[in-house]
């Protein structure tokens, strides 16, 4: 990497007039550039892009509806009128897949954005205030870390009982620590900085310096980091409608079908085989695009990508 | 050594407070009342309130929560930890049948973690981004994407269509047939280890090439050692340590993983007892199988840090 980081061109200052077209072509720019260099990343991001879209226009995509029964098509192995097949009680495998992949997104992606977020608000307070307050914020990270994920997750989903907030929320949870402690290392180095000094010697307060100063800083790792739990956070909302704790039936979820396929005696290979195929797909798209953009991220944390994420503007 | 020991010891101590607290407090938060969960909601409402309140009584359930969670405690510390709402055995009767295969689980998953990730890890960093180190890196990229849960459906469902097969569903000991006993953990153990492997083999090769680059390592090269013996005797005790901490942390994973697991493969262990309890809402046996999870978890990452320690002596020292 290091050599081609030669023929990167010298970034040029954003003139003041430029307008928003030549923004997006910068952009564009950066994107293929992005993609030139990761190309399982850019990969695994346009894979991902296309289950996002998937998920997003189910309702023009499923063939037919997720939830209806029709008796006269039970148990019916993939044929021309079922791409993949039906289900016990004759639903379409693949609308429900398809319409799976909007609770498996929207599950993943709330829970992870909650999750990180306020896991990386409380880290940057952490980092930044030290002292007992961050003695204490630690132990209790601690002993969240000191679940295993799945069961923690369990547990809260059972507590609150079940359903689609409760099983965002308790995936949510099991995320809070893995952003405070990665955006906490960050604020600790960021606040001894030269020019945060000078936030605070020019009066600012706490509160102030963090937003301002602090909290620009803590983007890259931030986005690293949600990026690269989306694939967990995937795995584990199946996982909990594999063990009927997670979204409730009859919304399609993978999970669910994955749980519904087992309790015949003899699991029709469709039914197990095709939401799981879902669930692997979505996680290796999300895992290779977060791969790449901590690879690009963290080392040096390239200033040009980090100016084409925070939209082209530069303190 | 024995200070650093000490503080561990205490830091752990602490942690499990924390996590029984947070277990106990977790699980108290539930809507509804146990009773409802118990009875059923007609059940609930055709008993007189009287014959409610014994029996909450009776569960100890009506006490103030601090006086619950002072009395569980004890529980622990006597090794009764209550029991099921549904069953009649103890919760210390359930562990004592049904632990003893998810430790398999565990342990057999951790060997083959180790016995797949680490050659994989080493044949990868020999020969960096040649055929071989492709391959390896594409499985476990691909590997590490699969549900475990997923792969131990898929491998009971086509044992079943081709042979068959179905590995035996009730509960058999290592010690009264072993051969019936390794059929129930096997499967669960290789799908949960060759997950973490693919872990393994990633942070091994990464570790390898780091050490790789090192001094010492160019000094062996230069004094002709051949390059087999250069990266087996010298870099690789040095790459180990990171690898050794990843398998603490990959336990959480392994615990986690083979609740899921163990469902999809129908074995009678704990975790199976776990996702029961849940969905019955047996608080009791819920909380006392969170909590054990929990200190697995942290016990074993206290080993991992004193094995560390051992390993290295700049952390003993400083």
């Amino acid at each position: 990497m290091a050599v081609r980081a030669a023929d990167e061109p010298v970034p040029t200052p954003d003139a003041p007039t430029v307008g928003d077209r030549s923004r997006l072509g910068a952009l564009a720019g950066e994107l293929v550039r992005f993609s030139r260099r990761n190309t399982l990343a850019a990969m695994g991001g346009f894979v991902g892009l296309l289950i996002v879209c998937v998920a997003l226009a189910a309702p023009l995509l499923a063939p037919r509806d997720p939830l209806k029964a029709d008796f006269r098509r039970m148990n019916k192995p993939p044929d021309a009128q079922s791409l993949l097949g039906t289900d016990q009680v004759g639903r379409d495998t693949l609308s429900r897949v398809i319409y799976g992949a909007r609770t498996s997104l929207f599950v993943a992606f709330s829970a992870v954005i909650l999750g990180t977020t306020v896991g990386s608000l409380w880290g940057v307070a952490c980092g930044y205030l030290r002292g007992r307050f961050d003695l204490v914020s630690q132990r209790i990270m601690e002993i969240l870390q000191a679940f295993p994920d799945l069961i923690l997750a369990m547990a809260i989903s059972m507590a609150m009982g079940t359903g689609l907030s409760a099983v965002i929320l308790a995936i949510a949870i099991t995320r809070i620590p893995f952003g405070g402690r990665v955006i906490r290392s960050v604020a600790l180095s960021v606040r001894e900085m030269p020019y945060v000094e000078a936030g605070r010697a020019s009066g600012a307060s706490a509160l102030r310096v963090m937003v301002y100063h602090v909290l620009p800083q803590c983007l890259a790792p931030y986005l690293v980091l949600a990026t690269t739990h989306l694939g967990v956070a995937i795995v584990i909302e199946a996982a909990l409608g594999f063990l009927g704790v997670g979204v409730p039936p009859p919304t399609p979820t993978w999970g669910n079908m994955l749980a519904d396929s087992i309790t015949a005696l003899v699991p029709p290979w469709w039914l197990a085989f095709f939401p799981g195929l879902a669930i692997t797909v979505t996680v290796l798209a999300f895992n290779l695009l977060g791969d790449g953009i901590r690879d690009t991220l963290d080392p040096r944390l390239s200033p040009a990508f980090l100016r084409m994420m925070a939209g082209g503007r530069r303190r | 050594m024995r200070k650093y020991l000490a503080r561990r010891a205490a830091y752990a101590v602490v942690t499990l407070l924390g996590v029984s607290l947070s277990v106990f407090v977790i699980l108290r938060i539930l809507p509804g009342d146990p009773l409802v969960a118990i009875l059923g909601v007609e059940g609930h409402a055709q008993m007189r309130p009287a014959d409610r309140e014994r029996i909450m009584a009776d569960l100890g359930l009506s006490d103030p929560l601090p006086v619950q969670y002072a009395r569980w405690l004890g529980d622990i510390a006597t090794g009764q930890l209550g029991k099921s709402f549904f069953r009649g055995d103890t919760v210390a009767e359930l562990i004592l049948h049904r632990g003893p295969i998810s430790a398999e689980i565990g342990v057999l998953a951790l060997i083959v973690s180790w016995l797949v990730g680490l050659p994989v890890g080493i044949l990868s960093a020999f020969k960096p981004n040649s055929l071989p180190d492709g391959v390896a890196r594409a499985m476990s990229i691909l590997f590490l994407a699969i549900p475990g849960f997923w792969l131990g459906m898929l491998i009971v469902l086509a044992l079943l269509f081709w042979f068959g097969y179905k590995a035996p569903i009730i509960i058999v000991h290592f010690w009264e047939n072993p051969w019936q006993n390794l059929q129930i953990v096997l499967g669960p153990a290789i799908v949960l280890g060759l997950a973490q492997g693919a872990y393994i083999a990633r942070m091994a090769r990464s570790c390898l090439l780091e050490v790789i680059g090192e001094d010492f390592v160019r000094t062996a090269r230069a004094k002709g050692l051949r390059e087999g013996l250069v990266v087996m005797r010298h870099a690789l005790p040095n790459a180990l340590l990171p690898v050794i901490t990843i398998s603490g942390v990959l336990l959480g994973f392994v615990l986690g993983g083979s609740v899921a697991v163990e469902q999809a493969f129908g074995v009678p262990g704990l975790g199976r007892s776990l996702v029961v309890s849940v969905i019955e809402r047996d608080i009791i046996v819920v909380q006392n199988l969170v909590l054990l999870y929990a200190v697995i978890f942290v016990l074993v990452n206290v080993l991992v840090d004193l094995s560390y320690a051992w390993l290295d002596p700049r952390i003993r020292y400083s």
